[in-house]
């Protein structure tokens, strides 16, 4: 079974939602991508989501997008980002999942991505401009690997469309909360529930929600529809502030939704 | 899905690389573009605008004092610079706003370069009461003052992006944004031949009339094809439009001609296929100008309308297998040909459509007499005058 799979199998067959925090590495400088990834192990995540900052990031929202120019001055890439990983791979005791566009992989080789993300830590990847049609450019070097490609679900995915995306996504499926790009909302539409009872009869895969979950509201909102939520512009946010109470309370809050 | 469900793929090129939530919209667009295309009274409105909003057709016009100063081939440029708004981009931006419309979409969000798609997406909406919304480099806003005053004055919302590189590139990303934040009422009017499958093959539709009736206008004024059609290439709109109905014909030689800014030597151009790089950017596999990294790298070019690191897949294509040829030319190069065009025929060329003037500078004289080169005057100059000012000095004798 997919290592991912089984890190939210485990938190769900324990009582509890799984918890996925989005960083962007290297804003702050890599040097601060080791204490950060370690301090969220130590407080209990199921497992962590590490952007890779990207010159046109189309699908983030403010938060995210700034992080990674940020992140861009230090001179952070993908190759760099891969290479601290591996630098403190033993430590690594969470599955972590890489958020990439596409061109930085392209530009890298699949193949050589593929083998150097596996030996960093990474068991999934998820790359937002890359729809499911197209993905055989990089997934036969994933496939070689084990390394899972996780597959986005929005709201505006056709039901023929749920379904076979719901099949092709490996680890868990990354159910997309809001029409849009990453960041904080708000209040959440209505349909919401109706569309994740959709999305459980299609596949037993867990399916995590993600996109504009900013709150331990949030969190026990969401969590109650399904396997777990990934939170990404507010860590992202509390990162920037020190503010590891804010982190803490969305994941002690993965432990009080109410089935 | 598998690799058999990947579509708008011209070769190697092309293809649909977006976020998920964009791609029941892509589907609804191709559908709706589809039976809109065979749909006659689709076209008669469309044929109707053209007409008689546009100004079409557009003359095809001998430049006989250009002809006689090049000494060589016999030049006829395609005035498209007599379209309304100046430029050959209403052709796609009034297709599209009337496609909008039948899918029943009130809103239109557009990038823009230069300005002149922004303008003539601005202009299309006010004609067809449609709110408009433009993103725009904030760089772009301060080189291209008029037209961001024209658009506000059409009733359009232009916003300054600041990210980035503050350009075109930045200026896609917001579009692409607002789209995927506002898809449920609005349409995204792409300016140029790319973007994600269909868009390239729409705007290449809308853009063929600039061909169809080059080739109409050639047999009636010449009885024949011309041995060599030149555009310029920034994303290739006009290129692909003038292109498109030649590329069977064998024997008609083609030229899109790239921005060499400073010179491919340096880092300061923008000719993605001279470059050679292949990636993924705004939806299309295409030749790319990037980094070892993967990352994009800002485009140069004087000419505002072709400073975009990319090009569209069709081009790659045809340039893959060598039916057109991509040379290129340097901002200097191009303010002669301004200057060129001024003093032969009277006429003042955008710094777009000066990359193609230049180039047939350099082209004429391999030709005879009596062969004929066709050059797509893609837009009017009146938007360049504040550049042309800064680039040449304010007094020309």
């Amino acid at each position: 079974m997919s290592t991912l799979t089984a890190a939210i199998e485990s938190v769900q067959a324990a009582g509890n939602k799984a918890f996925v925090p989005y960083i962007m590495a290297g804003d702050g400088g890599l040097q601060t991508l080791r204490p950060t990834i370690l301090r969220l192990q130590q407080i209990g995540v199921t497992a962590i989501e590490v952007g890779i900052p990207f010159t046109d990031p189309v699908a983030d929202g403010p938060t995210i997008e700034e992080a990674g120019y940020r992140a861009l001055k230090h001179g952070v890439t993908l190759r760099t980002v891969l290479a601290e990983l591996a630098s403190f791979r033993d430590d690594i005791t969470v599955p972590l999942v890489a958020m990439t566009y596409l061109n930085p992989i392209l530009a890298y080789g699949a193949e050589a991505f593929a083998k150097d993300a596996k030996a960093a830590g990474i068991e999934g990847i998820i790359v937002p401009d890359m729809p499911l049609e197209e993905s055989d450019i990089i997934h036969g070097a994933l496939r070689n690997e084990q390394v899972d490609l996780i597959q986005l679900v929005s709201l505006t995915s056709s039901p023929e469309r749920i379904a076979k995306l719901t099949a092709a996504s490996e680890g868990f499926v990354y159910a997309v909360t809001v029409n849009g790009i990453t960041g904080a909302r708000q209040a959440f539409q209505d349909e919401l529930e109706q569309h994740f009872k959709q999305l459980a009869t299609y596949t037993k895969t867990p399916i995590l929600a993600g996109f504009g979950i900013s709150t331990p509201e949030h969190v026990q909102t969401l969590g109650a529809m399904s396997s777990g939520v990934i939170v990404g512009s507010k860590i992202v946010d509390a990162l920037t502030r020190d503010d590891w109470a804010s982190i803490e309370a969305l994941v002690a809050a993965t432990k009080t939704v109410q089935q | 899905m598998t690799a058999t469900d990947k579509k708008g793929y011209y070769g190697r090129f092309g293809g649909q690389f977006v976020p998920e939530t964009l791609m029941t919209a892509l589907q609804e667009l191709e559908d709706a573009y589809e039976v809109a295309k065979n749909d006659d009274a689709f076209q008669e409105e469309l044929a109707y605008y053209l007409r008689e909003y546009v100004g079409r057709a557009t003359p095809l016009y001998y430049a006989e004092g250009l002809t006689k100063e090049l000494g060589g081939a016999k030049i006829y440029l395609k005035r498209e610079d007599l379209n309304h708004t100046g430029a050959h981009k209403i052709n796609n931006a009034i297709g599209q706003a009337l496609l909008a419309k039948r899918m029943g979409k009130k809103k239109i969000v557009a990038e823009t370069g230069a300005g002149q798609h922004g303008v003539a997406t601005a202009t299309a909406c006010a004609l067809l009461n449609l709110e408009c919304v433009v993103f725009m480099g904030a760089e772009d806003v301060r080189r291209q003052q008029l037209n961001v005053f024209r658009m506000e004055l059409l009733g359009t919302k232009v916003v300054p992006v600041e990210k980035g590189s503050a350009t075109l590139k930045d200026a896609v990303n917001e579009a692409l944004r607002y789209w995927v934040t506002h898809i449920d009422d609005t349409h995204y009017i792409l300016g140029s031949a790319l973007g994600p499958h269909p868009f390239p093959l729409i705007v290449r539709d809308f853009q063929r009339i600039i061909g169809d009736e080059t080739k109409a206008q050639m047999l009636e004024k010449e009885n024949r094809l011309p041995n060599a059609v030149v555009a310029c290439i920034g994303g290739g709109s006009n290129a692909i439009g003038m292109f498109y109905p030649f590329v069977d014909d064998a024997e008609v030689a083609m030229y899109g001609v790239e921005a060499a800014g400073h010179g491919v030597d340096t880092n300061k151009h923008a000719a993605a296929i001279h470059d050679g790089k292949i990636g993924v950017l705004h939806g299309a596999l295409m030749y790319l100008m990037q980094d070892d990294n993967g990352f994009i790298q800002e485009a140069h070019s004087i000419s505002a309308g072709l400073d975009y690191p990319g090009v569209g897949p069709e081009h790659c294509y045809l340039a893959d297998i060598g039916r057109v040829q991509y040379p290129h030319i340097t901002d200097a190069e191009a303010l002669e040909g301004v200057k060129l065009l001024c003093k032969t025929e009277g006429i003042l060329p955008a710094l777009e459509s000066a990359h193609a003037i230049a180039y047939v500078s350099k082209l004429a004289k391999q030709y005879k007499e009596d062969d004929i080169i066709v050059v797509c005057l893609s837009g009017r100059g009146d938007k360049d005058v504040h550049t042309l000012i800064d680039a040449l000095g304010g007094s020309q004798s």
